[in-house]
């Protein structure tokens, strides 16, 4: 079909050419006529009264718009339907003007009204749509419309109206940057919302409008890093890259130390040793003067928040954690990306590009950290070309001594490849490897002049390049290979290659003394049939024999020259006269001439194969600018690490005690936990990390008794929030258990990532969870991430005794200093903060109840007691989530002022693994100092051990101090007697566990476990029936008939874990004792109604009995 | 951040566009037409194009460039991925729905990924344990390298907010694992359990990664005589197939295909069963084998017409396999139980596993 008769219709106006455009292949012609005719037929849907005409015009229209065609004669027929009532109609109206209102302003000014009528309709969507459609229609006269409706927006009750504004402000600014400053107020505003749904489009926003204003990120700096995990995938990458960018400008490098000696190391190596001793005495001083490294619990914070999205989904994010990790991560932490950019390998293949691009830089900084997953950068055949390249270079740059002879074999494969690129580069790779790596370089060689004779000449010509290049490393001993090569001239075609070999042999015309003569002799016969690059390589050869051999060479010369004069290309006609002059003496050439052996013959340094990714880590990685390696437009530099880090305490935030408490009396089954203690006289259970009663060492979160208030409180907020829309009206249909479910879900998902709050001792625990195994090794890394992570909060002082031997004193330190630094640590509880409660702000003067989790109600904050929390959303089940219960140690008036309070912390010991972890809080309740707190004359049973916790220096008056001890219980409930001392006083103290927590959970497998119940039961037969299994019957009480009900009973009575089953009214737990590490095994059945059975398999018989009564008594209450 | 959109198909025909800033004129393409000319294949135009103005971010599926304009500093993972996005949703609108049927109709839902009001007259949640082996086997038949990567899809049409919680036997062979945003990772991390409000439909739960030290089952061996003769114009090919570790379970789907070199003018085979092709043009060889029958082993058998004059190639072609097991999960993963609370009703719950060949190769 041809466009000319088309055309021809549409000029003589007839409409009769009746071809069915829709659906047309858009390739083909004779659309225009087609589009004429139909604009017409177009015009009167949409002037239709029926809105399933003017919906399919629409539909039509953008169609059209889609395909790249001109719609915009339509646009005053269009523009009127923007007041439609069809939404669906709407919708399309308003791509269109998107698309058109740009180049008719005027007419587009027609719908403004529309639009601001919408900003003001009761529906959240409309609101929303109406301002995006206004924001994008890029009109300049309406920027003050805009501006107004962007304000507007930003304090507008529904989140996604909120979010939408902020998506707005980049537009706007594009559109006018005078704008700017009033923008910056409204991404300031934006910035402190609390909901997740705006926190990744403000970013974004402020991103593009204030990159530089850092300052605007302080504040809300700590409740980014808690919100992170719950902001959709996209407005993740855009915090995690911006927080990349704050933290290297608030926050000392973790590397310092090491980078310091890397420094100093080199001096001593290059500088003259007059410098030296002037130099070290400095470097002395410096080192003398700098503080030991303690990393910024902010800094901490955000490393161990973001740890999670590296399993995420989605590659972008995974990759903007990986780059943070990398920029921002003490070099021992790094490790933990490799994995996860590993497991992006098996994406699409662009996502590999980009992903192999960036392994490349990180393997050359970090080339540990990818060895263990050397065999996941294997080519396969039917990789594309480019991504067989980019493994290489991984390949190559991860290899070392112990593993080239694998990466060697590897190559040989490739080298047979049909894919000839890919073989040009894997020689390069083997040329890289044999200059790096000294033991392989004659072995790599010998392959290379072998592949010499390979039949493909593109591979030959590659091989002459890259020995070429080794030759220059030790010429002396390879004259053999010279030959060879000299030999090759004879077949070998590839310009470049031939290149090579001709300056090979003028190099060392020296060890080939025979061969390179004669060599010229044939590339001056063939000179006027050779390359530009083979010419220019022929003269510099003739030009070198002339000087070393002039004998036998210097007619050869000439005639080189000779026609190098006459050559068509200047360059080379250049190059002939000016080596003339230099190499043949003449009465003109004066002074240079004298030179010229020194200017052709001087040593050459060997050329250094290197990475094309090396310090490509300037630029930030995972981004654009990285993957060009060229600065794109609109790069962010990625600072360095400043020398004195800027004051911590900006991050401070103070919140207002109205938005604590709203509407909590209306929510009863809420997440709740008072602020601050109710009744000074009461002694609530502790404030500690330790409080949540973690089952075991895979527990990776903790938590902090403020982290959870704050996302409690913030919860409300959101709550709030979604309350009010439900009022909008416009959700009608959200039925109430819905919301429920939601608010369930959320606090479930938040409890996670804001229970590790900014102090907490997350950090040693995740380590642990990595490495259970490698604990010992891990420890002392644990040890100072805690002095790193040690703040006000009691917790960390906790972990301060988990080595007694070295060290332990210094997160008291810091933390004492700390507590000085900051100015509200003395004020009431108004200035508790949400979010951050748990880092700067000290604890309230009385231990705030915190056991972690979740209250069932009001009424047991306010009594401050523990929280055995039941009915929770049914997921909670975990032992993990289980309460803790805190017992008293000193009451206050028996301690004269001085409150102890402990709790079973249930997390291994650090000390000792056959410990029961203590955990200790001690709060001063007195006018004085308390000094010198320690632990003294234990008095025990035989095989009892106690491991006190380091003795605290000082205590503030009303501060509290938490710590851990050990205590070997020897898997009996008998009591441990010690005397708690002060510099004054000495308190006589004693400790008795219940049985549950003279154990630790054991993880197993329903088979595992059926298989140990057997061995249990048999061993018992063997001796007296009975004797390691105890059975008893009992009713389980009307609140106890649910699944995770009956768990949290089960797990809050005992430190156990749980067992899956695959029957349904079973269930199951397994932990082992800590001292002898034997087995309990726990079942319960569940028959009809409220009959159970419980069932204990243990050897050790008093255990079993106790722990039979105690939880029979647990599922009674 | 992406500026415009262009859809390009395999004729090099823009047959789509989108833009959502100011519109760019579709003349940038070519800066594009020009780098998937020097790339000779589709798969190796650069995904990331630099030109004067701007910067071209572009993904190769279905036979289509999606190519986004970008004009500032952008992660390109961010675009890449979010080209992706588009188009699995456009494989998923486009598959389900008639086009122009019905437009989405936008929500908020208080659970980003679950619409609200979902209702279903049968409630069913079905999940699928699909692992892939990615292996590379050299020339005497031992595995170079071998791995299994699984997913669990899911299609679960359940009403009103359903919670679920899914519960392996074995989890600690999952050593690296990816999550859809519904699944609450703190759940994972301290009890290895899948806890997780579904979206609506069908969504892919989880991808996983079986940990390295497991060895793994290679359920497939291929026996392979492939020889070129420096004098002679003709070659000889026999290659085998045949079951190895499949844990008593029919290997079926196989398919075999094999990339010739290129002097490989013709091949005249023989196949014991199945069917095969050679294309002369792409020298692709495809054998589709079907199912294993342990008691006679499929084989393809014959000659190669090599060009005459040229010399023998240097590489034996690289044998690409795919099979299917049903009912297997190699690993030997295992759902414990899926529970659900929330809702009232009883859903009908199924899981299914497969075990397929991912990238398996077979190096001759």
């Amino acid at each position: 079909m041809a466009a000319s008769p088309a055309y021809g219709e549409e000029k003589g106006g007839s409409s009769s050419l009746g071809e069915p455009e829709y659906g047309h292949d858009p390739a083909s012609g004779g659309i225009f006529a087609s589009d004429y005719k139909r604009h017409d037929d177009l015009k009167e849907m949409l002037d239709s009264n029926k809105d399933s005409l003017k919906l399919e015009a629409m539909k039509r229209i953008v169609a059209m718009i889609a395909r790249g065609k001109n719609a915009s004669d339509l646009f005053p027929a269009v523009v009127k339907n923007v007041a439609c009532k069809n939404i669906e109609v709407k919708k399309l109206v308003y791509v269109y003007l998107v698309r058109y209102a740009e180049e008719q302003q005027d007419l587009a000014l027609l719908s403004i009204s529309t639009f601001q009528r919408g900003l003001k309709d009761p529906n959240q969507l409309i609101r929303a749509s109406a301002l995006r459609v206004l924001s994008s229609i890029r009109v300049p006269i309406i920027v003050p419309i805009m501006m107004l409706a962007i304000k507007e927006a930003a304090s507008d009750m529904s989140p996604y109206v909120r979010k939408t504004a902020a998506h707005a402000i980049p537009k706007l600014y594009s559109l006018d940057s005078d704008q700017k400053d009033q923008l910056i107020e409204v991404i300031e505003k934006l910035l402190a919302d609390k909901t997740t749904l705006v926190a990744g489009s403000v970013v974004m926003a402020f991103e593009e409008v204030c990159p530089e204003r850092i300052d605007l990120i302080h504040k809300n700096y700590r409740k980014l890093c808690n919100l992170l995990i719950d902001v959709e995938e996209w407005g993740q990458v855009v915090i995690i890259n911006m927080l990349t960018r704050y933290a290297r400008t608030q926050f000392l490098s973790p590397n310092q130390n090491e980078s310091l000696l890397e420094e100093s190391a080199e001096k001593a190596f290059y500088g003259s040793e007059e410098e030296d001793t002037k130099d070290a005495k400095a470097e002395a001083a410096s080192l003398a003067k700098r503080k030991p490294y303690v990393m910024d619990p902010d800094h901490r914070l955000l490393l161990r928040n973001t740890k999670p999205l590296l399993q995420s989904r989605n590659a972008a994010v995974v990759m903007a954690v990986a780059q943070l990790y990398f920029h921002l991560a003490p070099k021992a932490e790094v490790g933990v990306i490799a994995k996860a950019l590993v497991r992006l390998l098996r994406s699409h293949s662009e996502v590999q590009y980009v992903v192999l691009q960036n392994v490349a830089t990180m393997s050359i900084k970090r080339r540990g950290m990818f060895e263990p997953y050397l065999k996941s950068f294997y080519i396969r055949s039917t990789d594309p070309t480019q991504i067989k390249i980019l493994k290489l270079e991984v390949l190559t740059n991860l290899a070392n001594e112990t593993n080239i002879s694998t990466i060697l074999r590897e190559f040989q494969t490739y080298i047979r490849s049909m894919d000839k690129d890919f073989v040009a580069a894997t020689i390069q790779a083997i040329g890289r490897c044999a200059t790096n790596i000294g033991k392989v370089r004659d072995t790599c060689l010998n392959g290379l002049v072998q592949l010499l004779s390979n039949r493909d000449e593109l591979v030959v010509a590659e091989s002459v390049v890259v020995i070429k290049k080794l030759l220059q490393m030790q010429p002396a001993q390879h004259s053999e290979i010279i030959k060879h090569m000299a030999k090759l001239t004879d077949n070998i075609q590839v310009p470049m290659a031939r290149a090579s070999i001709l300056w090979l042999i003028g190099e060392y015309c020296e060890h080939v003394p025979k061969i390179a003569p004669d060599v010229l002799r044939k590339m001056a016969k063939s000179f006027t049939n050779e390359e530009d690059i083979v010419k220019l390589q022929v003269i510099n050869l003739a030009a070198k024999l002339y000087l070393t051999n002039s004998k036998q060479s210097k007619l050869l010369t000439q005639y080189v020259l000779n026609l190098a004069k006459y050559d068509q290309n200047y360059d080379i006609r250049d190059r002939a006269r000016f080596i003339r002059q230099l190499i043949v003496p003449t009465e003109k050439s004066g002074a240079l001439n004298k030179y010229a052996k020194k200017l052709f013959l001087a040593q050459k340094p060997a050329p250094i194969l290197e990475s094309s990714f090396k310090d490509r880590d300037h630029f930030q990685l995972g981004s654009l600018s990285h993957l060009l390696n060229a600065k794109a437009v609109g790069y962010q530099e990625l600072p360095d690490w400043p020398d004195e880090a800027p004051d911590p305490s900006v991050r401070n935030v103070e919140v207002p005690e109205w938005t604590k408490c709203t509407s909590r009396e209306k929510r009863k089954e809420k997440v709740e936990k008072p602020f601050y203690s109710d009744s000074e006289g009461e002694s609530g259970p502790t404030e500690s990390a330790d409080s949540e009663p973690e089952s075991d060492s895979e527990e990776s979160g903790s938590s902090s008794s403020s982290g959870t208030s704050s996302s409690s409180s913030d919860e409300e907020d959101e709550e709030e929030e979604e309350e009010e829309e439900e009022g909008s009206g416009e959700q009608s249909e959200d039925k109430e258990g819905e919301e429920e479910e939601e608010k369930r879900k959320k606090r479930k998902e938040k409890g996670g990532p804001w229970k590790a709050s900014p102090g907490s001792v997350g950090s040693e625990e995740e380590e642990e969870a990595e490495g259970k195994k490698v604990k010992k090794a891990a420890r002392p890394q644990g040890k100072k991430s805690h002095a790193e992570t040690s703040s006000e909060e009691a917790s960390a002082s906790e972990s301060s005794s988990s080595g007694s031997d070295s060290g332990t004193e210094a997160p008291t330190v810091v933390e004492a200093k700390r507590r000085k630094t900051v100015p509200s640590s003395k004020a009431g509880p108004k200035e508790i903060s949400l979010l951050d409660l748990d880092d700067f702000t000290p604890p309230p003067p009385q231990p705030v109840p915190s056991s972690s989790i979740i209250s069932t109600s009001l009424v047991t904050d306010l009594e401050g007691l523990t929280l055995t929390d039941t009915s929770l959303a049914p997921a909670l089940l975990s032992p993990a989530f289980g309460a803790v219960r805190t017992y008293e140690l000193l009451h206050r008036m028996a301690g004269e002022g001085l409150s102890v309070e402990y709790c079973f912390s249930r997390r291994p010991f650090p000390g000792d693994p056959h410990m029961v972890a203590v955990q200790i809080q001690i709060s001063n309740n007195t006018d004085a100092e308390v000094k010198s707190l320690r632990v003294s004359e234990p008095k025990l049973l035989a095989g009892m051990r106690i491991q006190e916790f380091p003795e605290i220096e000082s205590l503030a008056p009303g501060d509290t101090a938490s710590v851990v001890m050990g205590i070997d219980f020897c898997d009996s409930t008998q009591t441990a007697n010690f005397q708690l001392c002060t510099h004054t006083r000495h308190f006589y103290v004693s400790i008795q566990p219940p049985v549950g927590e003279l154990m630790a959970p054991v993880f197993m497998s329903e088979n595992e476990f059926r298989k140990e119940q057997e061995h249990l039961a048999r061993r018992g037969e063997g001796k007296l029936t009975g004797m390691s299994e105890i059975t008893e019957k009992l009713t389980l009480p009307e609140k106890c008939r649910s699944d995770h009900a009956i768990v949290q009973q089960v797990t809050s009575a005992a430190n156990v874990g749980r067992v899956p089953c695959g029957a349904d009214n079973e269930y199951r737990f397994a932990a082992k004792t800590v001292t002898s590490g034997s087995l309990v095994l726990i079942t319960l059945e569940w028959r009809e109604g409220a009959a159970a059975q419980l069932t204990v398999n243990s050897e050790k018989m008093v255990i079993g009995t106790m722990l039979v009564k105690d939880i029979i008594q647990a599922l009674a209450q | 951040m992406i500026h415009s959109l262009f859809l390009i198909n395999a004729s090099g025909d823009i047959f789509l566009e989108k833009h959502w800033k100011s519109v760019v004129s579709r003349s940038v393409c070519d800066y594009f037409f020009e780098a998937q000319e020097r790339a000779s294949e589709a798969e190796n135009v650069p995904p990331v194009i630099s030109t004067p103005h701007h910067y071209l971010l572009s993904v190769y599926r279905h036979k289509i460039f999606f190519v986004a304009v970008i004009q500032t500093e952008v992660p390109p993972l961010f675009v890449i991925e979010f080209l992706h996005r588009v188009v699995d949703t456009f494989q998923d609108y486009f598959g389900s729905t008639n086009v122009g049927d019905q437009l989405p109709t936008g929500q908020l839902s208080v659970v980003p990924w679950r619409r609200t009001g979902v209702k279903y007259t049968n409630n069913e949640a079905y999940f699928d344990v699909i692992e892939e082996i990615d292996a590379i086997i050299d020339k005497s038949g031992s595995t170079i390298t071998a791995e299994i990567q699984g997913v669990i899809d899911a299609c679960v049409k359940l009403t009103g907010m359903p919670d679920l919680t899914l519960s392996f036997m074995n989890p600690r062979l999952l050593d690296d694992v990816s999550f859809h945003p519904c699944v609450r990772f703190k759940r994972w991390e301290s009890e290895r359990i899948l806890s997780f409000i579904p979206p609506d439909g069908n969504f892919r739960l989880l991808s996983y990664h079986v940990s390295a030290q497991n060895l793994v089952a290679i359920p497939v061996y291929v026996k392979h005589n492939i020889n070129f003769r420096d004098s002679s114009s003709l070659g000889r090919f026999e290659i085998t197939v045949g079951p190895k570790q499949t844990m008593g379970k029919t290997i079926e789907g196989v398919m075999v295909t094999s990339q010739m070199p290129k002097g490989v003018l013709n091949m005249s085979l023989t196949p014991s069963q199945g069917t095969h092709i050679f294309d002369p043009v792409t020298k692709l060889l495809t054998w589709d084998v079907g199912k294993i029958n342990p008691q006679k082993l499929p084989s393809l058998k014959g000659s190669m017409n090599l060009q005459a004059g040229t010399s023998k190639p240097d590489e034996n072609p690289t044998i690409n396999l795919q099979f299917k097991i049903q009912q297997l999960a190699i690993s030997g993963l295992k759902v414990n139980r899926l529970d659900m609370y929330g809702e009232k009703y009883k859903p009908f719950k199924g899981i299914k596993y497969m075990t397929k060949a991912g990238k398996f190769q077979v190096r001759t």
